[in-house]
Parts: structure tokens; sequence; C-alpha cells
């Protein structure tokens, strides 16, 4: 671990390892994202259709484009974009996801590169995306507008990134802290840390800085009746999703 | 891995086509497997059968573009008598009237021949583009962690994401996943027939719960219905053993005169009422869509419908999993197709269970209960325009196919 030069925290880092093993058990500890990646997956692919003018309806609609996938743990984003035709990179800080992802994509028959490296080592080689996914991410990282500079760095001119982490008010407190960790046990205590949580506007004014344009947000609301996540315009209270171009 | 096909169906009633024509439209690959001979497949005589489509299953087969090969030949329904006793007395004071003035889409259904609605679908799987008819049987499937492969009575190998069974009420797809059914035989069985008659129907269609089971009067085009005749099975056998003069002798006083003098216009079917139900609709890689998912008593002609309504459920599901990237034959995403269904499989078997029991019943308090509940819903507009749309299929959180939506 290069620990001393990049933003990565290495506690964090520790606590996602010891969960890898159980990434595509949709009933296993990561129960909530699989309940979540539909969700996330709307999101995401129409950004990149609107973005890039393709059509989902089409076999392999994001052939041509290079994507990378941040924090791709056991590839739960990395494979469907892949599926639909991106040549996909999936990076994770966490060593243990990186076998736990190939093995799984080989099982799926996907080529997808996975690699044991972080944003800003990827953006020091001169590496370069049309869409880089930053999800769930940067609540996690000790330094979030050095690491969303590393991100911006790593887009080409009008590139694309999708970035998704969680409020800080005491609803997002109760629902994300008290109710995932405490109540529902969907996540191991202290998976987060409330005071790492950002607000929208803190995020958007962070974009901005690491030189990228927001475009687009929205809230990622879970209804306890259905059970089921869905994408609102207006409840950004606790997840919630964010689009941002990086000028031509 | 290379895939032969996205999607493989085995069994090309009604459902699998119109499964087939709506992923193919949504551009996906599908292969159908049927054994039967596309001439008998397609036979055009009338032979008295036909379906009571709900508003959303003539939804969907607009949505997939087969409607306008049968619009013109479809009878629309335009009043719904329901009650006791015998058809054209009148209302009784036990009788439930719906309209289709009270809801707002129109007809509340429409009456479809078999030898139209089939060879209708059958000439659309011809021009869709994307789909690969086999006449062979399916024989066995294994899955595997990225698909199914998939081995017809032929000996070919068909690699897919996913295995669809629309292969009826003894669903070899089921048994071979390991899926058991629990079945309910009501004793009694239904003879079907079509009948010719002297006046107007305009439209209206009958169903009456006789002490022996329901007797449906559909309308069909013309001077014409189609006949649900359910009885005591020994009475029934009885009755299917009758030359057409003896049965139309007994027939005449339950269809009642008030459309004048009745002759048969077509062949007469039997078929013994049982209700099954697979304990699960999906398995690994596998999903089951009709009457390989629940076999239901024909009341009101629920059993095209509710597949229908699998097959709009299902497509939806899948077509959304494609365009989002996941792997279409996973628990993931057959789990939504399961949840979405379960809810109503249950209630419209379970549902028609119980009405045909309460008026089958020898026992005059029960029938009296279900005589009471027909009374008071007629006097009550917000359940009864409930129950018009329940009916005509409209209620609940509706697949898009439903709504004449595309994918």
């Amino acid at each position: 671990m290069q620990a001393a030069d990049h933003t990565v925290d290495a506690a964090e880092v520790a606590k996602f390892e010891a969960m890898a093993a159980e990434w595509w058990d949709l009933n296993g500890k990561f129960k909530p994202l699989h309940m979540l990646n539909p969700t996330r997956l709307d999101y995401i692919t129409t950004q990149i259709e609107d973005e890039f003018d393709r059509d989902l309806r089409d076999e392999t609609p994001f052939s041509g484009l290079r994507l990378l996938d941040i924090g791709c743990g056991g590839g739960l984003l990395s494979e469907p974009m892949a599926r639909l035709g991106a040549t996909v990179v999936g990076a994770d800080a966490a060593a243990g996801n990186i076998p736990v992802a190939r093995v799984h994509a080989e099982q799926s028959g996907l080529q997808i590169d996975y690699r044991h490296t972080t944003a800003e080592a990827m953006a020091e080689a001169g590496e370069q995306f049309d869409v880089v996914l930053n999800m769930e991410v940067v609540e996690h990282v000790a330094d979030p507008l050095a690491y969303l500079t590393a991100c911006q760095q790593l887009l080409k001119p009008g590139g694309l990134m999708i970035c998704s982490t969680i409020n800080r008010n005491p609803k997002s407190f109760a629902m994300a802290i008290v109710g995932a960790e405490v109540i529902m046990r969907w996540l191991p205590r202290g998976t987060h840390e409330w005071n790492k949580f950002i607000t929208p506007d803190e995020l958007f004014d962070l974009i901005r800085k690491a030189g990228l344009d927001p475009v687009d947000r929205k809230g990622f609301v879970f209804n306890p009746l259905s059970w089921q996540w869905s994408i609102s315009d207006r409840d950004l209270s606790v997840n919630y999703t964010t689009a941002s171009v990086k000028p031509a | 891995m290379d895939f032969d096909s996205d999607i493989v169906i085995a069994g090309g009633g009604l459902n699998g086509p119109a499964l087939a024509l709506a992923l193919a439209g949504a551009g996906l690959r599908v292969t159908l497997v049927d054994p039967a001979k596309r001439a008998d497949r397609k036979a055009d005589d009338f032979d008295g059968r036909a379906y009571a489509l709900a508003h959303g299953s003539r939804n969907l087969l607009a949505a997939v573009g087969v409607w306008p090969a049968v619009a013109d030949k479809a009878q629309p329904i335009l009043h719904v008598q329901i009650g006791e006793g015998h058809a054209g007395q009148g209302a009784s004071p036990f009788s439930l009237d719906f309209d289709h003035a009270e809801i707002e889409e129109g007809p509340m259904g429409f009456m479809v021949e078999d030898r139209h609605l089939r060879p209708a679908l059958l000439d659309a799987l011809d021009e869709a583009a994307g789909i690969d008819c086999l006449r062979n049987t399916v024989t066995d499937h294994e899955a595997l962690a990225a698909g199914v492969r998939v081995t017809l009575a032929s000996g070919q190998q068909i690699m897919a994401r996913l295995l669809v069974g629309c292969d009826g009420r003894k669903s070899s797809t089921a048994q071979r996943t390991g899926i058991t059914r629990q079945g309910w035989d009501y004793g009694q069985t239904a003879l079907v027939c079509a009948i010719d008659h002297e006046r107007p129907h305009r439209g209206t269609a009958h169903q009456l719960f006789l002490p022996g089971g329901p007797f449906a009067i559909l309308p069909l085009q013309g001077n014409r219905s189609s006949i649900v005749w359910s009885e005591e099975r020994a009475q029934a056998d009885a009755l299917a053993k009758m030359d057409d003069t003896a049965f139309l002798t007994a027939l005449r006083p339950r269809f009642g005169d008030f459309l004048g003098q009745i002759g048969l216009a077509g062949a007469r079917f039997s078929y013994p009422l049982n209700l099954t139900l697979a304990q699960a609709i999906h398995g690994p890689r596998v999903a089951l869509v009709g009457d390989a998912a629940h076999g239901v008593h024909p009341i009101a002609g629920q059993g095209l419908n509710l597949g229908l309504r699998d097959v709009a459920a299902l497509a939806e599901v899948i077509v959304d999993a494609k365009r989002r990237g996941e792997d279409l034959g996973t628990e993931a995403v057959l789990s939504r197709y399961a949840g979405w269904r379960r809810f109503d499989s249950a209630a419209i078997g379970l549902g028609s269970d119980v009405v045909n029991r309460v008026f089958s019943s020898r026992m005059p308090a029960i029938r009296a209960i279900g005589a009471a509940g027909l009374s008071v819903t007629n006097a009550l507009p917000g359940l009864r325009r409930r129950l018009i749309r329940e009916a005509a299929g409209l209620s609940g959180d509706r697949p898009r196919l439903l709504q004449a939506k595309p994918l």
C-alpha cells in the first residue's frame, strides 16, 4: 500500500477488504448494494446515453467508450458496463477485491481489466477515459478535493463523471448509520463515518473546484413499503447522485 | 462465451409467441421451440373456441403489432351481467351489471376467436426480425454460471441466457427445474361451444352462477355467442356424450330464450376444471409463464389474460435488465418477475376458486352469502369500478405493454 502519497484512507480500505468475498451473494453482506444496483444502473446508463448520444435499445450501445469504475468492488457496475459494450477498467484500492472480481468476470464470459490501484495513481500515469464512475467512494476518501481532481484528470475533454454519495443531515445519519448499520445490520458497524458525508451543495462546490461542470443531480430513495429504490428529482436527503462533464 | 440466442422459449401456443414478439421487438434474440406442425397450429376452420380478452391483453397485442390483424374480427364486450339463475329473465335482485361507460378506456374487453388470434400471432412471428422458430422439443437444460444450455430432441444444443417455459400445465421445464405443483380438482368439467342465435346479443356477456357450476354466454361477432358451461363431472360427461340435438335440448332451459332460436355453430369441447399452481415461477436460468406457472379455472376467461399479464411483466423485467447491462437469467433479475406476479396469480387463482365454490354450493346459506355479496357490490359504485377495472386488467402496478406502451 502506497498510502503515504495517496488520499485513500488505509483504515477504510481494510474494512472493505474484510467484506470482499461476499460481493456477489444477493442476500449476503452486500444485499443493500444489490438492492440499489438496478436504480444506480438506470441513472448511469441514461446519463451515458444522453451525453454520448447512444441508444440503449442497441445490442451494445456503449461500444467504443472507455470507462473507469473506481471502487469497483466485486464488479457490480463493471460487468453491466462491459455487457453494454464499454471497454472497462475496474480499479479498487482494496487488493482483496481484485481476484474476486476477476474470477466472476471470467465466469460471466466478460473481458474486464481489473487493477489494484487508485484514481490518483492512474491520473499520474496519464490514463484517459470517456466515463468515470465514482459511486459511493467520495465519502470514504481522506481528501475529497484531491480525489475529485484526480477524477477530472482521468477524463478526456467532454468526458462524463457520475458521482454518488450520502448527504449529511440528521435523516441521513438515522438512515445510513442507525438504520443500515445498527438496526438492519445491512452493513458492518463503522462502514460509514457521518462527518465524512457531503451535502449536494458541498459536492457541487468540490466538483467545480476540481475543474468539472456539474450538470445533474438526483436522489436515490428507498421506499420501505415496496422495499425498492427509485430515482427522485427532489429528495436528495440521504443517498444522491450527480453527473458532471469535463469542459471540451 | 458465445450465445446462440438471448432467450429460448419452450412452447408456441399463445403466450410463447406473444413473449417472443415482445422481446424481439425490443432488440433481443429469441428462439421459439414448439413440436406442433405449423398447419396444425394454424387450422382456420371455426372450432368454437374463443377468448374473452381483457383491455390490458388487447393493449399488449397492440403493442406487439398483432391487434390490427384481429381487431375487425373481435367482438367488443359492452355490458357484463353477472347473477344467479337463468339468463335473459331481467335483473334479479341478486345480480351485478357492469357497463363499459363506467370506465374510460372503452369496451370492457373483446371476444376473439382462437382461429383468428392464433394465426395472427404465428404470422407476426414470421415477419418479426430476431426470432428463430424451431419445430422441435426441448428435452433438457442445464443452468450454468453465465447461461443455460438447452438441448432439443434433435440433439441440437442452444446456449442462451434464459429459458422460459410456456409449456402448459404439465410444464416439463418446471419438472426439470424441480419446481413442484399444487393442484385442486373442482370435480367439474367445462363444456365449451359456439351457438348461433336468432336475435342480436348487443355485446352483452352473461356470467351466471348455476348450482352445477358457472355458466357464461360470451358475445361473438354476428348473431353468435360462445358458451362456457361448467357442470359436475358425471353430469358433464353425460352431456358431452350426447348428440348435438340432445345437447341443445339440455342447453335451452339454461340459455333461456332471450336471444330467440339457438343452434350449434361449431364443435363441442370439454375441459376438466382444475387449478394448478407452480410453487415457484422461476428457478436457476428458468422462468415460467401462463399455465406452466398457474393453470386457472376459466371463469371470465382469466386464463389467457393471466398468461398475457405474465408475458407483459416478464418481457419488461428482461428488457429493462438488458438495457442496464444485467445478466438476464440471474436470481437478481428473475426475482423481480416473481415478485411482480406473486400477488396477481394467487389472487386470481384463489379468487376464482372461492367464487366458484360459493356459487356451486348446495348449501342455501352459502349461496345466499354469495348473492348478498353481488347485491352489495352492485350498490357501491367505487367497488364496482374497481371490480370492472380488475376484470379488464386495468388495475395495479401495470407493465408498460398492458398500457399499449412500447418497451
